[in-house]
C-alpha cells in the first residue's frame, strides 16, 4: 500500500486514491483536425516506461482533486507530487 | 521414557497445571508451555508424517521455523490446521491432533461443511485499520524520527525500542512469542508512548514502510494490524540450520538451539543422552550447557575435526548414530549447522542481501526503505570458526523436510539443467511448503552451488515473499464479509417496499425493488398493465443526480453530452448521451435547466459515481478554465415517478396547478404538501411525472401518492416492469442495449448527436470501423410464436439451427444477439430488442434464434412497439 | 530421452545418473534466422513451432532472466476458451485444442486437468451476459453450459449459494473442457522440445537495443553482444513496451502488477475452477493441495513483481463470501507478475512499423491459457511474414480503425 502525498491533504494511504495513468497528455484542441492514426495515438497510446513516470492521481476518497506524481515504476518511490507543472 | 520435565527451572508456572488432549490422549502441561514443549515433556515425539514418503517426523525446532510438528488445533469451526506445535501456546482444554498424513485437514469435505455454521455466527475475527489513537495522531507529525516500529522483542529489539521511547518517540514493538525480553521489561511497559504487542507476527513488509501483523491471544483469537511507520527496526534474530546427513529427519533429531530452549525456557529435556553434531564452535558450547543441565552428552561430532554422522538408526525415534562405521547410542541428536539471519522482512522490503563468507550466511546489505536491521538478524554473532559442511553424502539426507527433498534430488536437478535457483526450487519444490524454506533454503542453495560449480553468492537466493508465516484467510478478510463486503444503499422508501412484498435486485450497491412478488411473471404482467391502463408508481430515487452550477455549465454540458445543452431554455429538460473518447456510449440521462447557470443532471443508477468522477476529471484536468461546480445530490432527493393515463388526474389532486406541465419541462411547487421539483419526463412512454422531494420526505410523498392513487388502481412497479415498459417504446438501457462497443448511431439515436460541435468521443465516430454500414444496429424482434419469450443474451443466425452440443462443431456465423426480451401484456405477445448486423436494413426479414434442440424464428421490426 | 514409466524405473535402478539435461546453455551465434525475445511460455512455444512446423531451426530465444520465470511461472494456471467474440473464441479454442494433446506432443506431462471452469453470475445483468456467452460459444463449436444456482452447487459443493449473501450466486456458465495445467511444465516442455530441435535458448541475456537500418531490423544488441537476425519477435509480456520503445515504437499497453497467492496445502476439497468477475475471485486447488487464487490488478503502472496488500485483503473477503469454509485456511505465499494490458483486453499479434519486427503481447491477465495457440500462430506469422488467419484480427491497426475486440465483458452499467 503506497503512501501518497496529496498536495492538499498531505500523505494518505493509497486506498484513498485512484490512479489516472500518464500525466501531461492534453486532449487535442481540435480532434476533427487529426487523422485516424493521430487520434488513436491520443485515445489509446500511453507511455509505459520502466523507471520514472509522471502520472495522474485523484484523491477520490478525500478532497477529490486531481494531481500529478513522479513515481518510479520499479521501486514505487514517489519523489514528488504536484498540482501544476 | 526418555524425555522429561526437569525438576526445577524454566519460565513455566508449575502452580498452574493445564490439561489438554493430543490425538485423544489426555495430557498435562504447565502455564507457559507451548504445545511442543508440553508434548516433549510427556515424551510424545512422533507428531506428524511427511508428505511424499510418509516418514515419521518429530519436533525439530522451538519456533516459527518449525517444519515437522504440524498439528490441527481446536475443533469444529475453531479448528486451525497445519499449526506449528512450537508456536501454539498451551491453554487449559486445548485439543490437538497430529496430521496423519501431511498435508492434511485430517477430515473430509463433509466434515468441513460443518465449519460453516460456527463461522457465520462467530465474529471473533476483526481487524483494525488504526493504531491506538494516540499513535495514529502521531503518524503524520512532521517529526519523522518519532515513529518507530520494532519487529522482534529480543535484547536488540528491546534496546532499540527503549532508546527511542526514552526520547519521547512513539514506539510499537511486536514479538511473535508470548514472552520476550520486551514483554518482561518493566521500563518499556512504564513508558506511555511505547506499545508492546506479544504473540504478534509481522508477516509482510510492503512499500513505504507499510507492514502487516497478526496478533493472537493465548486462545488463538486473532486480529490484523496495519502499520505505517516512519522508521522500522528489524530485530528478528536468526534461525539455526540443520545439517544434511542420512536420516536427519528421524524424530529425536533437533536443532541444538531448540534443545537449549526446551531445557532452559520450558525445563524440558528432550532426551537423556545427546549427540551433538556441529560444524562450528557453537556446538561445543551447547554441549557444555547440556551437561550443566544434567543431560548426558554422548559425543560431539565436529565435522572440522574428523568423521561425521553418516546416518541415524532407530524406528520412530532415534536410537543411535553411525560415525565412521561406529555406532553411538543416543536418544537425541542436536544439530548446530550455523545460523541464518531472519532476513525475510528485509527482503520483502526490497532490501538487498550479501553473502558473508566468514559466517556462511546471507546478511542485510542495502535497502531503499527507512529500515535498520540490528542484532543477530544483521549477522551480529560470532562466526564460531564455522566451516562449510553442506551435506554428508548419504541416503535419505533431507534438505527440505516437509517436501521430502533429499540432497540427491538437488544434484539430480542440477544435472538436468535446473541450475537457476528459481528453476531448482520449482523442480524439486524445495522451500515451497508451509515453512517456506526457513531451515532448508540455505542448505539447498549451497548444495546446488556445489553441484553446478558456482559460489553461493553467484547462485543467488530466491525472493522471500509475504507472508513470513502463513496467515488465515479469515484474519485478512476481517469483517468485510456479508453485508460489509460492499456498502448496501437503500432509498428512503425501502422499508415500504419490503413490507409490500418487493423482491429486490442488486443494482451496483443499491437495492431496488425488482418486482412486487411473490412470482415475477404474474407481478410484471399486473404491474405493466396497471401502468399502461391506469396508474403505476416507481421509486426512482436511485437514479444518479448531479447538481451542476456555474457560469460555463452550459458550455461544459455541450462537451460531455453528444447533444447540445447550452441552448436549452430554462425550465426545459433534454435527453443526453455520453460517450467515452472511443465513441462508445457509457451513460445516459435527462438533464434539466433549472436556471441560467444551474442544471440538474440525471444518470443511470449504476453509473452515477462513475459519471461524477468523469465530469470532475475533465473539468479539473482538461478544462480548468471553465467555471463549473458538480455536486452529487443523489441521496438529497427522493424521486417518485408516477406514470399512466390517470397520472394527470392524480397530480391535479395532490399537486393542483402542476398537472398541466408540458412534456420535457420542469417546475417547482408543492406536491401533497411537500416542497417538490416536478419533471414531466417519461421513461415508460406513458404520461409521467417524476417528483423529487428532499430525501427524508420521500416516504411521505410515496405514501401520499399511493393513498391518492388507490381509487385509480395504482400499482407500484419494480425495475423489471420499468424495463418492459421502456422496451415497448424502444428506449435503451445503458449496459443492456450497450456493452461498451455500441455507438449512438448503432442505436439509431442520431437525433441525440449534435453535428456542429465537438464532444467527448465525437472524433471516434468517424473512424473506418465506426463508419461501417454493417455494424450491429438496434432492432425489434417479434418471435413467430407470440408466446415465446426469447432468452436475453441469445444469439441470432441466418440459418435454422439448434445450439450445437459438446464441442468441435463447425462455427455457425452469428449476426447479433437479443439484448432485452419480454412478454408484454399490452401487446398481448412477446417481443424483444436486439443488436443485429446491418439490422436496420433487415427490418421485415426473418432470422433464427438457436435454442436447445431447435431454433425460434423471429421477424425483425422497428424497435418501437407502442407508438 | 523419451520420458516414460519405463525410463523412470530404469533410472531408479541406475541411481538416476542417466537423466540428461532438459536443455543446453549455449552461447549466442553471430546471427539467427529468427530471434524471439522472451523465454516465457509464449516465446518458447513460438520457437518450438518455428522449428517443428516451419523447419526454421536457426532460432534463438533470448531470455533476460531464467526461462519461464515471468508470468508463465506466476499465473493461476487456468485454461479455458469460453470467450465471447468470434475472434477471441477462435484463438483460445485453438490453444485449448493444442493443450489437449500437449503432453504427448512435448513428451512431458503438463498435467492438464479438464476439471471444468465455472464463471459465476450474481446479478440479472451477469445472467444475461452469461447466456450470451454460452450461446456464442456453442455456435462457435465450444462446449458451454448454463447452470442455475442449484446445479452450481451440485457441480461445486463447497460454493455458498445462499440467497442471503451480499451478491448471491444466480447461476454460472460451465466449460467442462476447461481446467488447469502445470505452468512450469508447459514452459519446460516447450523449452526442452525446442532445444532438441536445435533452438538456442539463451538465458541471462538481456536485450538492450535493436539494429535497425533502412527501416528494417537487422539484429539485436544484448548483454552478450550484438546478434544478427532475419526477423525478430517480441514476446516479453510486461516488458513489451520497454522493448518496443527501443525500436521507436509506442504500443497501447500498460504494465500493471497482478497478484496471486496460494494457501497451505489441504486434502482435495475443491474439484473445479470457480471464477467470479463481479465478486472478483478465481480459485482452484493444485495437485499439491494448495488453493491457488488470483487477485485483481493493481491500479498503477509497475515493473515490480509485487502489488499492494489491500488488493489481497479485498480478494480474501470476496473469496470467503463464496467459500466461507476457507476461513481458517492460511495464505502461505503471495507474489506478483507484470501484465501488459491492452485497452480492449485482447492481445496484439502481428507486424510492427519496423520491417521484420513483430509483436505478440498484450495478453494481460489471461495469457497462460493461450500459450500453445499464441506460439503456434505467431510462429506462422514470423515464418511467413504475414499474419496467421487467427492472428489477423489482433493486429495493431485495430486501434486506428476502431475494430477493437472488447473482452472486458459487458460494462457493468444498469439503469
Amino acid at each position: 500500500m503506497l503512501l501518497i502525498r496529496c498536495p492538499w491533504c498531505g500523505p494518505r494511504d493509497e486506498t484513498e486514491f485512484r490512479c489516472g495513468g500518464e500525466a501531461h497528455v492534453a486532449r487535442p484542441p481540435d480532434p476533427q483536425a487529426l487523422d485516424d492514426a493521430a487520434w488513436a495515438e491520443y485515445v489509446f497510446i500511453r507511455s509505459n516506461p520502466k523507471g520514472w513516470f509522471r502520472e495522474r492521481w485523484v484523491h477520490a476518497a478525500g478532497c477529490r482533486r486531481w494531481f500529478n506524481a513522479e513515481r518510479h515504476t520499479v521501486t514505487h518511490e514517489i519523489r514528488r507530487t504536484y498540482s501544476k507543472e | 521414557m526418555t524425555a522429561f520435565r526437569l525438576p526445577d527451572g524454566g519460565r513455566i508456572d508449575r502452580s498452574q497445571k493445564l490439561r489438554f488432549h493430543f490425538d485423544g490422549r489426555p495430557l498435562e502441561g504447565y502455564q507457559g508451555d507451548t504445545l511442543a514443549s508440553a508434548l516433549l515433556a510427556n515424551d510424545v515425539f512422533l507428531v506428524g508424517r511427511s508428505f511424499k514418503y510418509h516418514r515419521p517426523r518429530g519436533v525439530m525446532s522451538a519456533g516459527a521455523e518449525e517444519t515437522n510438528a504440524l498439528v490441527a488445533v481446536g475443533e469444529g469451526g475453531r479448528l486451525d490446521t497445519n499449526s506449528r506445535a512450537t508456536m501454539v501456546e498451551l491453554y487449559d482444554g486445548l485439543v490437538a491432533q497430529s496430521l496423519n498424513r501431511w498435508p492434511s485437514l485430517g477430515f473430509d469435505v463433509s466434515a468441513i461443511n460443518g465449519w460453516l455454521a460456527p463461522f457465520l455466527v462467530a465474529g471473533f475475527y476483526y481487524k483494525t485499520f488504526m493504531w491506538p489513537r494516540r499513535l495514529w495522531q502521531s503518524l503524520y507529525e512532521p517529526a519523522i524520527r518519532r515513529d518507530l516500529l520494532v519487529v522482534g522483542g529480543g535484547r536488540s529489539g528491546l534496546r532499540e525500542a527503549l532508546a527511542a521511547a526514552r526520547t519521547g518517540a512513539r514506539v510499537v514493538l511486536c514479538d511473535e512469542q508470548s514472552e520476550s525480553p520486551a514483554t518482561t521489561s518493566t521500563e518499556l511497559s512504564a513508558l506511555p508512548n511505547a506499545v508492546v504487542l506479544a504473540r504478534t507476527t509481522v508477516f509482510g513488509y510492503y512499500d513505504d514502510n507499510f507492514l502487516c501483523a497478526v496478533e493472537s491471544d493465548a486462545r488463538r483469537q486473532r486480529r490484523l494490524w496495519h502499520f505505517r511507520a516512519k522508521r522500522v527496526v528489524l530485530a528478528t534474530g536468526a534461525h539455526e540450520r540443520p545439517l544434511v546427513f542420512g536420516g536427519n529427519d528421524r524424530p529425536g533429531v533437533m536443532l541444538a538451539s531448540a534443545v537449549d530452549t526446551y531445557l532452559r525456557r520450558y525445563a524440558v529435556a528432550p532426551g537423556k543422552r545427546v549427540v551433538v553434531f556441529t560444524n562450528n564452535d557453537g556446538g561445543h558450547q551447547r554441549a557444555k550447557t547440556f551437561r550443566e543441565l544434567g543431560i548426558e552428552v554422548a559425543a560431539v561430532i565436529d565435522s572440522r575435526e574428523g568423521p561425521v554422522i553418516t546416518r541415524t538408526l532407530g524406528g520412530r525415534r532415534v536410537e543411535a548414530v553411525e560415525v565412521g562405521g561406529a555406532r553411538i547410542a543416543c536418544d537425541l541428536v542436536a544439530m548446530a549447522g550455523g545460523w541464518s539471519p531472519v532476513v525475510h522482512l528485509y527482503s520483502q522490503a526490497q532490501g538487498k542481501l550479501r553473502w558473508d563468507e566468514k559466517k556462511l550466511c546471507f546478511v542485510p546489505d542495502t535497502c531503499r526503505q527507512r529500515v535498520r536491521v540490528v542484532g543477530r538478524a544483521n549477522g551480529e554473532f560470532p562466526d564460531h570458526g564455522i566451516e562449510p559442511l553442506w551435506e554428508v553424502n548419504a541416503d535419505k539426507a533431507f534438505v527440505d523436510f516437509q517436501s521430502d527433498v533429499v540432497a540427491r534430488d538437488v544434484h539430480l536437478a542440477a544435472q538436468e539443467g535446473f541450475a537457476s535457483v528459481e528453476h531448482f526450487k520449482r523442480y524439486t519444490t524445495t522451500g515451497m511448503s508451509t515453512d517456506q524454506g526457513k531451515t532448508s533454503n540455505i542448505n539447498a542453495l549451497a548444495i546446488l552451488a556445489g553441484a553446478t560449480g558456482r559460489s553461493i553468492a553467484e547462485t543467488g537466493t530466491t525472493t522471500f515473499r509475504p507472508p513470513y508465516t502463513p496467515v488465515a484467510y479469515g484474519v485478512l478478510a476481517g469483517r468485510d464479509l456479508g453485508d460489509f463486503l460492499e456498502p448496501i444503499r437503500v432509498t428512503p422508501i425501502h422499508d415500504w417496499h419490503a413490507a409490500h412484498g418487493a423482491v429486490f435486485e442488486n443494482v451496483g450497491q443499491w437495492k431496488r425493488p425488482w418486482y412486487y412478488g411473490p412470482q415475477m411473471h404474474a407481478a410484471v404482467q399486473r404491474e405493466a398493465k396497471a401502468a399502461r391502463t391506469a396508474l403505476g408508481v416507481l421509486d426512482a430515487s436511485t437514479l444518479g443526480k448531479i447538481d451542476i452550477q456555474g457560469r460555463d455549465a452550459g458550455r461544459f454540458l455541450d462537451r460531455v453530452y453528444t447533444g447540445t445543452f447550452s441552448n436549452l431554455a430554462v425550465g426545459k429538460a433534454r435527453y443526453g448521451l455520453m460517450c467515452r473518447e472511443d465513441g462508445m456510449i457509457f451513460d445516459d440521462g435527462v438533464t434539466t435547466r433549472l436556471a441560467e447557470n444551474h442544471f440538474h443532471m440525471t444518470t443511470t443508477t449504476g453509473g452515477a459515481a462513475r459519471v461524477l468522477d468523469w465530469l470532475e476529471e475533465y473539468l479539473q484536468t482538461e478544462w480548468p478554465e471553465l467555471e463549473v461546480y458538480c455536486t452529487t445530490v443523489t441521496e438529497q432527493w427522493a424521486t417518485v415517478a408516477v406514470a399512466g393515463p390517470k397520472a394527470r388526474e392524480l397530480m391535479a389532486e395532490i399537486a393542483p396547478g402542476l398537472e398541466d406541465l408540458a412534456f420535457m419541462t420542469y417546475r417547482e411547487g408543492r406536491v401533497a404538501g411537500l416542497d417538490a421539483r416536478v419533471f414531466r419526463i417519461s421513461f415508460t412512454g406513458e404520461l409521467s411525472y417524476e417528483i423529487n422531494v428532499p430525501g427524508d420526505q420521500g416516504l411521505a410523498l410515496w405514501q401520499a401518492v399511493i393513498d391518492a392513487g388507490t381509487k385509480h388502481g395504482i400499482a407500484p412497479y419494480g425495475t423489471e416492469t420499468m424495463h418492459l415498459l421502456r422496451a415497448e417504446k424502444g428506449f435503451i438501457i445503458v449496459g443492456q442495449e450497450t456493452d461498451g462497443t455500441v455507438t449512438p448511431y448503432d442505436l439509431g439515436l442520431d437525433w441525440a448527436v449534435a453535428k456542429q460541435k465537438d464532444f467527448v468521443g465525437r472524433r471516434s465516430l468517424t473512424r473506418p470501423d465506426t463508419r461501417r454500414a454493417d455494424r450491429k444496429q438496434l432492432v425489434g424482434l417479434l418471435p413467430a410464436d407470440p408466446r415465446e419469450v426469447l432468452p436475453e443474451g441469445a444469439q441470432l443466425t441466418e440459418v435454422d439451427v439448434a445450439l450445437p452440443r459438446g464441442h468441435g462443431s463447425r462455427p455457425v456465423p452469428m449476426v447479433g444477439h437479443v439484448t432485452s426480451s419480454y412478454m408484454s401484456p399490452n401487446l398481448g405477445r412477446s417481443f424483444a430488442l436486439a443488436l443485429v448486423r446491418s439490422g436496420r436494413s433487415r427490418i421485415g426479414t426473418e432470422l433464427y434464434v438457436p435454442l436447445e434442440g431447435r431454433a425460434a424464428k423471429v421477424r425483425l421490426a422497428a424497435p418501437v412497439f407502442i407508438k | 530421452m523419451r520420458f516414460s514409466a519405463f525410463s523412470l524405473l530404469r533410472n531408479a535402478f541406475t541411481g538416476h545418473e542417466e537423466w540428461p539435461p532438459f536443455w543446453r546453455f549455449p552461447e549466442p551465434k553471430p546471427s539467427y534466422d529468427v530471434i524471439v525475445i522472451g523465454g516465457g511460455g509464449h516465446g518458447l512455444a513460438t520457437a518450438y513451432y518455428l522449428a517443428k512446423e516451419h523447419g526454421i531451426r536457426n532460432v534463438a530465444v533470448l531470455e533476460r532472466g531464467w526461462l519461464g520465470g515471468g508470468n508463465t511461472g506466476r499465473n493461476t494456471t487456468i485454461v479455458r476458451s469460453n470467450y465471447l467474440w468470434d475472434e477471441s473464441a477462435a484463438i483460445y479454442e485453438h490453444a485449448l485444442q493444442l493443450f489437449e494433446t500437449l503432453s504427448e506432443e512435448l513428451n512431458l506431462n503438463v498435467m492438464l486437468s479438464q476439471r471444468g471452469v465455472l464463471n459465476l453470475a450474481h446479478t440479472p445483468g451477469d445472467v444475461r451476459e452469461a447466456v450470451r456467452r454460452v450461446h456464442a460459444n456453442r455456435l462457435n463449436g465450444i462446449d458451454a453450459e448454463w447452470l442455475d444456482a442449484k446445479q452450481v452447487k451440485d457441480f461445486c459443493p463447497i460454493v455458498n449459494i445462499s440467497p442471503d449473501v451480499r451478491y448471491p450466486v444466480l447461476g454460472a456458465t460451465l466449460q467442462r473442457r476447461a481446467g488447469v495445467a502445470r505452468h512450469d511444465a508447459v514452459a519446460w516442455g516447450y523449452a526442452r522440445a525446442a532445444d532438441a530441435l536445435g533452438v538456442d535458448i539463451i538465458q541471462g541475456c538481456e536485450v538492450t537495443g535493436f539494429d535497425i537500418a533502412g527501416g528494417r531490423v537487422r539484429g539485436v544488441q544484448t548483454s552478450k553482444g550484438t546478434i544478427g537476425a532475419g526477423r525478430v519477435g517480441i514476446v516479453a509480456a510486461g516488458h513489451n513496451s520497454v522493448l518496443a520503445a527501443m525500436a521507436g515504437v509506442r504500443l497501447p499497453l500498460q504494465s500493471h502488477p497482478l497478484q496471486a497467492l496460494v494457501s497451505e496445502p489441504v486434502k482435495p476439497v475443491h474439484n473445479c475452477v470457480v471464477m467470479s468477475n463481479a465478486v472478483h475471485v478465481y480459485v482452484s486447488q493444485s495437485d499439491k493441495g494448495e488453493l491457488v487464487m488470483g487477485a485483481g490488478i493493481d491500479g498503477y503502472n509497475s515493473y515490480a513483481q509485487r502489488g499492494s496488500f489491500h488488493v489481497i485483503e479485498h480478494q480474501m473477503a470476496a473469496c470467503l463470501e463464496l467459500f466461507p469454509i476457507f476461513s481458517r485456511l492460511r495464505m502461505m505465499r503471495s507474489w506478483g507478475g507484470i501484465v501488459d494490458v491492452c485497452p480492449d483486453a485482447s492481445p496484439i499479434i502481428g507486424a510492427l512499423p519496423v520491417q521484420d519486427l513483430y509483436i505478440n503481447g498484450g495478453w494481460g491477465t489471461g495469457g497462460f491459457k493461450a500459450t500453445p495457440g499464441s506460439g503456434h500462430v505467431f510462429a506462422w506469422t514470423l515464418a511467413k511474414g504475414e499474419a496467421h488467419p487467427l492472428a489477423k484480427p489482433f493486429a495493431l491497426e485495430r486501434f486506428t480503425t476502431g475494430a477493437l475486440i472488447d473482452e472486458h465483458g459487458a460494462a457493468a452499467v444498469a439503469h
